[in-house]
């Protein structure tokens, strides 16, 4: 049945975001450090032990698998309900602070990318 | 009539959601492939049409703020957001993840640094000159989560957490914008390459909506890495950073 899927992936994602809560407060931070990840890699455990077992049904993994391809219009849906004018309000301090950044960092991502792949080349 | 209407969409606000984007998606999909003949993804235009229609609405919280429509922070809020991201993870397997795992946690803390002093440096060309401002200032650029955090920890005013919010919103935006017509330029084309991408932006929205727009299979490693941004820069902001600020002006 698909909900078995989808409520192996919530589960999934309940301790992943419970556990990174608790990385926050081992840290001292009021914050999730990592949830997301730790839930992946749950997830993918989860169901690589499943699979070993035979117990992976194709129904099960529907329930799975709908999520992640409704995932471009959820972040369609969240671009719309992102406070775009409050970015502009803040003036062009607050422009240049974002924009400066994420410009290096574009940069970096670059640099980065070539650096390593470099270095695998024989 | 109209209100009957009104009434039933407001009350199912999710269900008006699904079907706003489904029919946002639909024309976008159109766009991509009548207008632009697929060189713009269908998903960068449905994201930038989902911005645009937020600056129309002009609320807090986007088209989210019209009461028709409040379904869309539900469907685009964190819950649905981090279900859909894991459940992206799906097929991956474990060595994706470990065999860039030293490149990404560089790239994490690089990212958070970079980022932490290019804000500052700006607030320090437009006047600030105390270590706490400067500090939020930089944390915004981070992202708009680690701004405010970062500020109420250092007891910084009012108005410099909402410059290091909208610093943090402008970034976001300009991630999500940015990313599909700069990937090919900065090879972002494989996993090892999102991963880098997700540890040096950091910021949660614009990563993964910079990503579905360039190609949704890079999704869940650029989503790895950006899941420890927004946690370590608070961690980051009001100690390690904010001391050596301190030492510096």
């Amino acid at each position: 049945m698909p909900i078995y899927g989808t409520a192996l992936l919530s589960a999934c994602l309940l301790i992943g975001l419970s556990l990174g809560r608790f990385v926050g407060f081992l840290l001292g931070v009021d914050a999730d450090v990592g949830g997301v990840g730790i839930a992946m890699i749950l997830l993918i455990l989860g169901c690589d032990a499943l699979q070993r077992r035979g117990l992976m049904k194709p129904p099960t993994e529907s329930g799975i698998t709908f999520w992640g391809q409704i995932y471009v219009p959820i972040v369609v849906a969240m671009a719309a309900s992102q406070n775009v004018l409050g970015a502009l309000s803040g003036g062009v301090m607050a422009i240049l602070a974002g924009a400066l950044g994420v410009a290096v960092c574009f940069v970096l991502v670059g640099v980065f990318a070539r650096f390593g792949q470099g270095g695998k080349e024989p | 009539m109209m209100q009957l209407l009104d009434i039933v969409l407001t009350k199912n606000g999710l269900l008006t959601a699904f079907a706003v984007v489904g029919l946002t998606m639909l024309i976008s999909y159109w766009a991509s492939e009548k207008l632009t003949r697929g060189r713009l993804h269908g998903s960068a235009i449905a994201i930038l049409l989902g911005l645009l229609m937020a600056a129309l609405a002009g609320g807090k919280q986007g088209v989210a703020d019209i009461p028709m429509l409040s379904g869309m922070g539900l469907m685009g809020g964190a819950m649905l957001r981090d279900l859909a991201i894991v459940a992206t993870a799906f097929g991956v397997r474990m060595e994706e993840f470990t065999k860039s795992g030293v490149i990404g946690v560089v790239s994490l803390f690089t990212g958070l640094f970079v980022s932490f002093f290019v804000g500052g440096a700006v607030a320090y060309a437009f006047g600030y000159r105390d270590a706490v401002s400067i500090t939020t200032i930089g944390a915004g650029a981070a992202t708009y989560i680690v701004g405010p955090v970062t500020g109420s920890a250092l007891e910084a005013s009012s108005e410099v957490i909402a410059l290091s919010v909208a610093a943090g919103l402008v970034k976001a935006i300009l991630v999500m914008i940015a990313t599909p017509f700069l990937a090919k330029s900065i090879g972002l084309n494989n996993p090892r390459s999102a991963m880098i991408f997700g540890g040096l932006m950091g910021t949660n929205s614009g990563v993964m909506a910079g990503l579905a727009a360039t190609d949704p299979k890079l999704v869940p490693y650029g989503a790895m890495t950006a899941t420890f941004y927004t946690g370590l820069g608070c961690l980051l902001g009001p100690s390690v950073v904010f001391i050596i600020v301190r030492a510096l002006v």
